[in-house]
Parts: C-alpha cells; sequence; structure tokens
C-alpha cells in the first residue's frame, strides 16, 4: 500500500470526496495491478474464509498440546442459556473470538488478520455485527477495506508482529483494525474511525508476547477476546464524540517505540510473563518431554 | 506489502509467522532453486530455535520445500511426504548473527545437484523477506517475479540486464545491487511486475561475466 500514515489516508479521501474503503481499493488496484472486481473478490473471498472458519469450529477438538479447545462451546452455552451480563453483542462477540482462536490452535484453516494469533478478533466483531444488525455482505466487504487500510499503515509504521513489537502489535493491530471497521459500518467519519483506532491501539499498548510453551495458545486464545471487546468499546466511544488526545498516527508510533524497548524476553521467545511463571514452565517442560 | 498480507492470508494455523511465513520461506526458496529439492541443511535462528517446534516451523519449511502453500491442510504430514519423496533433510540451531528474530538459513541442493544457500526473515502475517543469496546480501519479498544475477562486479552488466527486460517488456518494480568488494563478486536483484521469458533467462547465464541467474518465477510449475 502507498500510503504511509492514517492522516494521508484522511486527506486524500477529503481530495478525492471518496469513500473509505474506495480509497484503499484504488490504491490496491495500482499496487498490484488489478481490476476493482479482482480485488473486490479477493476480499470477499477473505469474507468467506472467516465465515467458513467460523462456521467449521469444532467444539470437541483440542489442540496437540491440550491447552487450549472446548471453550468455545461454554461461551456458546452460556450465551444461550442468558448467562452472560455483559450483552447480547457483546456475548456473540466473544464466543466468535474465542471459537476462532481454538481453531487455529488446533492448525485448522484461518484468515490471518493481522496475523493467526489475532486470527479471532475482526471476524468477531465483524460476522457478529453483519448477522445482530442485519447488514449486508457488500457493506462488511468494505469495512474489511478499512481495516486493512489502518492495518497496513501499522504494519508500514510500527509491527504487526509479537516477536518484534510484542503482544500490542498483533492483538493491539487487530483491535485497532476492527475497531475502525466498526466505526465505518456504523456510518463513522474517517476522523471517528481512526479516532476509535487510535482508542482501541492505546488501550493495549505494552502488551507482551507471553506465550506458555512459545505456543499459540496461552493466553492467546482468551488475548482475542480483549482485542474484539475492546474494539467494540473503542467505536462506541469515538461515536459517541469522545476523542483521543494523542492522534492515531503517533498511537501507532508510540507502539513501535515500546516494542523497541521490549525485552527479547517478552517477545514471542517464551522466556519472560506468563510463559515464566511456575505453571507456564511445568507445561513447557511436559510438553518437551513428550 | 499488500492489503491481503494484512487481511490474509487464508492459512492453517497456529502462527503467521512462524507456520505460514515458513511454509512462504521454503515454498521460495524452491522456486528459487528452480528444481525438485533432494537435500536440506537448515539452519534455524532465534526465536524461529527456540519456540519453532511448537508452532510446526520444522513441518512448515519443509512443507513449502515441497511446493505447497500456506493453506494446504497436508502441512502437519509434511516430514512423511518428504520421506516418500525421498528428500533428506536435518534441522539445526545456530545464531545467524545481527538478523531478524525469526530468520532461517537454507542450504539446498536440487534433484539435478543445484545449489543454493537461501536465508530468508519471517517478518509477520506471514510476509518474508530473503536476505542473502549463497552469502550475498539481497533484499527481495518474493511477491514480485524477482531476477537474481551475480556477476563479477565491472561495467556493463546491469545495461545488458536491463535492456533485455526492457526488449521483452518487462517493467522493473525494484533493483538493488550489492557487491562483496570493488571488481569482486556482485549481485543484482530486479523485481519485475511481468513474468521474463524462459529464454531470456537461459541467454543470461551465458554471457561473459555473469557468474549465476537465478529467477523467482510466481507461476505455478
Ligand atoms: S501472546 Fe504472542 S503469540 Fe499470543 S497472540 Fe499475542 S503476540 Fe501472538
Amino acid at each position: 500500500m502507498g500510503y504511509i500514515s492514517l492522516t494521508e489516508i484522511e486527506k486524500d479521501i477529503r481530495i478525492k470526496k471518496c469513500e473509505y474503503w474506495e480509497i484503499i481499493l484504488q490504491d490496491d488496484m495500482k499496487e498490484r495491478m488489478v481490476s476493482a472486481e479482482n480485488s473486490l473478490k479477493e476480499m470477499q473471498g477473505m469474507y468467506q474464509a472467516m465465515k467458513q472458519a467460523d462456521k467449521s469450529y469444532e467444539g470437541r477438538r483440542k489442540s496437540s498440546s491440550g491447552l487450549a479447545g472446548t471453550d468455545g462451546l461454554k461461551i456458546e452455552k452460556a450465551n444461550k442459556t442468558g448467562k452472560i451480563i455483559s450483552g447480547e453483542f457483546m456475548g456473540h462477540v466473544m464466543e466468535r473470538a474465542v471459537k476462532m482462536g481454538e481453531s487455529n490452535a488446533c492448525m485448522k484453516r484461518i484468515v490471518a488478520a493481522p496475523t493467526a494469533g489475532s486470527c479471532g478478533v475482526i471476524p468477531a466483531v465483524l460476522l457478529s455485527y453483519e448477522k445482530d444488525f442485519k447488514m449486508s455482505e457488500t457493506r462488511m466487504i468494505e469495512s474489511l477495506y478499512v481495516a486493512a487500510g489502518i492495518g497496513c499503515v501499522i504494519a508500514k509504521r510500527a509491527s504487526i508482529s509479537g516477536a518484534e513489537g510484542g503482544c500490542q502489535a498483533e492483538i493491539g493491530s487487530a483491535s485497532a483494525m476492527a475497531a475502525g471497521a466498526l466505526c465505518y459500518l456504523r456510518g463513522g467519519t474517517p476522523a471517528q474511525i481512526h479516532n476509535a483506532s487510535a482508542i482501541a491501539l492505546k488501550n493495549l499498548l505494552g502488551l507482551v508476547c507471553d506465550p506458555v510453551a512459545g505456543l499459540v495458545e496461552v493466553p492467546c486464545v482468551k488475548r482475542n477476546v480483549i482485542g474484539a471487546v475492546n474494539a467494540v468499546t473503542a467505536s462506541d466511544l469515538s461515536m459517541a464524540g469522545v476523542k483521543s488526545v494523542i492522534p492515531a498516527d503517533e498511537v501507532i508510533d508510540a507502539m513501535k517505540n515500546i516494542g523497541r524497548m521490549l525485552p527479547c524476553a517478552l517477545k514471542e521467545t517464551a522466556e519472560g510473563g506468563l510463559a515464566s511463571t511456575p505453571t507456564g514452565q511445568k507445561i513447557a517442560k511436559r510438553l518437551s518431554g513428550k | 506489502m499488500n492489503i491481503f498480507d494484512i487481511v490474509g492470508p487464508v492459512m492453517v494455523g497456529p502462527s503467521s509467522s512462524h507456520t505460514a511465513g515458513a511454509v512462504r520461506i521454503g515454498y521460495i526458496s524452491r522456486k528459487l532453486l528452480g528444481e525438485e529439492v533432494h537435500e536440506a541443511e537448515i539452519y534455524l535462528h532465534g526465536s524461529f530455535a527456540l519456540t519453532g517446534k511448537g508452532h510446526g516451523t520444522d513441518k512448515a519449511l519443509i512443507a513449502g520445500l515441497l511446493g505447497m502453500h500456506t493453506d494446504d491442510v497436508r502441512i502437519p504430514d509434511s516430514f512423511q511426504m518428504a520421506e516418500e519423496k525421498g528428500m533428506k533433510f536435518f534441522f539445526e540451531t545456530a545464531d545467524l548473527g545481527d538478523v531478524h528474530p525469526n530468520t532461517v538459513l537454507l542450504k539446498l541442493t536440487g534433484k539435478s545437484k543445484r545449489k543454493l544457500e537461501v536465508m530468508a526473515s519471517s517478518l509477520g502475517g506471514g510476509r518474508i523477506q530473503v536476505n542473502s543469496l549463497d552469502g550475498l546480501t539481497v533484499n527481495f519479498c518474493g511477491d514480485y517475479p524477482t531476477l537474481i544475477v551475480h556477476n563479477q562486479d565491472q561495467p556493463g552488466h546491469v545495461a545488458e540486464v536491463t535492456s533485455m527486460l526492457s526488449h521483452k517488456s518487462v517493467n522493473i518494480a525494484n533493483m538493488q545491487l550489492f557487491r562483496s568488494q570493488r571488481g569482486a563478486d556482485a549481485v543484482m536483484v530486479l523485481e519485475c511486475d511481468q513474468e521474463i521469458p524462459k529464454e531470456s533467462i537461459a541467454w543470461l547465464m551465458h554471457l561473459e561475466g555473469i557468474n549465476k541467474v537465478t529467477y523467482l518465477s510466481l507461476k505455478e510449475d
């Protein structure tokens, strides 16, 4: 993608008088030399693959380590029996986030968005919004362009890799992308979209990558829930008119700086944080002894 | 990087950097070798070495070397498939120096004894970067048809290559030149918008002062 800042995207939307997603689509057409039809088809493919992955969740399956699996089913049940107090929509978001995270841990086919570890955040928010708020698939695909545009800028200015920037770069980025996409679907302006992304990312700054035994399972699966829920609340704040004091581009730069400062032990090496707790180490030992 | 590196790829889990990126590194390396892999010595660095096993990085690299894509559901079974095909491989951990944490060095020998050394990093989200070929620094991501020419560092070779490309109506997206020292080995990397015809690659190989030509085609074999 040609854009290196969200400010630039906002400016172009103003100048060209286009919708947010159209600006990103045009950029993709230019970059990859494809027709609008081809690009849209590919994006539709991504959305459908997300839907497919959501549908093909296997509630009884466990990952080969035995650490991940079956929690999606529990939340599904809690949702169905009215045991969730954070609201119906939020219940669905949580359920989908866990299910997708578990599918990934079980080596099933998912859509990395932006990464596999964070693959539950965007579909949890978008698939739930489509269903509960009766959106057309066309609009959903448009919102994926918004998410992708924001994600590209984050990848360019900072990073989307846990090994490079910690979990803030994975779950944080996914959350910022989902928050922006959701604002777009709710009719937010480009400024509100970026404001929601800024709020979402700010809330997850400093989040370290500390997977137990180095596997994308603990804490990853449940972190997809916080990424998704955080995206929804950030969009609520932004749509209500709450503004992030620090502009989105600067929040992204802060994320990069924090990532640099984080020691290697907290960047996917499984040498610190939750991975180095007594329980985490016990699990790692058990798995390596297998 | 394009938007489908960010929303996408569709892949088999669990890790985009340690599983999908590794499949892609294997796949691109096999394409660069230009033939089936007979033997692979694989050196894992940093986070690849530390947590690679839990993420199936080893299986993913072999799957890629066998020509599989990131969404291939056979990835978990790649070792067995390699055995069936008579492909030999071994893994070791190594310190490859001041490189990205997810870096691997592959020493490959093809079915017809062609050799290639590839060092590549997985940058996250399934994106990769090739850092060195046969010990010389390069920098490309494998998203474009890419021509890599090892030549003697002397005047004229860049012109030969670029005029051939212009003759074949191939547009250059990115071009880089590297050399070990003045007058010694040099390498040029050209990322192109179109595929380069086979006969043009063969023609280049026979030019005086050109040591090796490697071509990454994005077409399926
Ligand atoms: S803890 Fe690390 S591996 Fe797990 S989701 Fe976060 S960044 Fe990815």
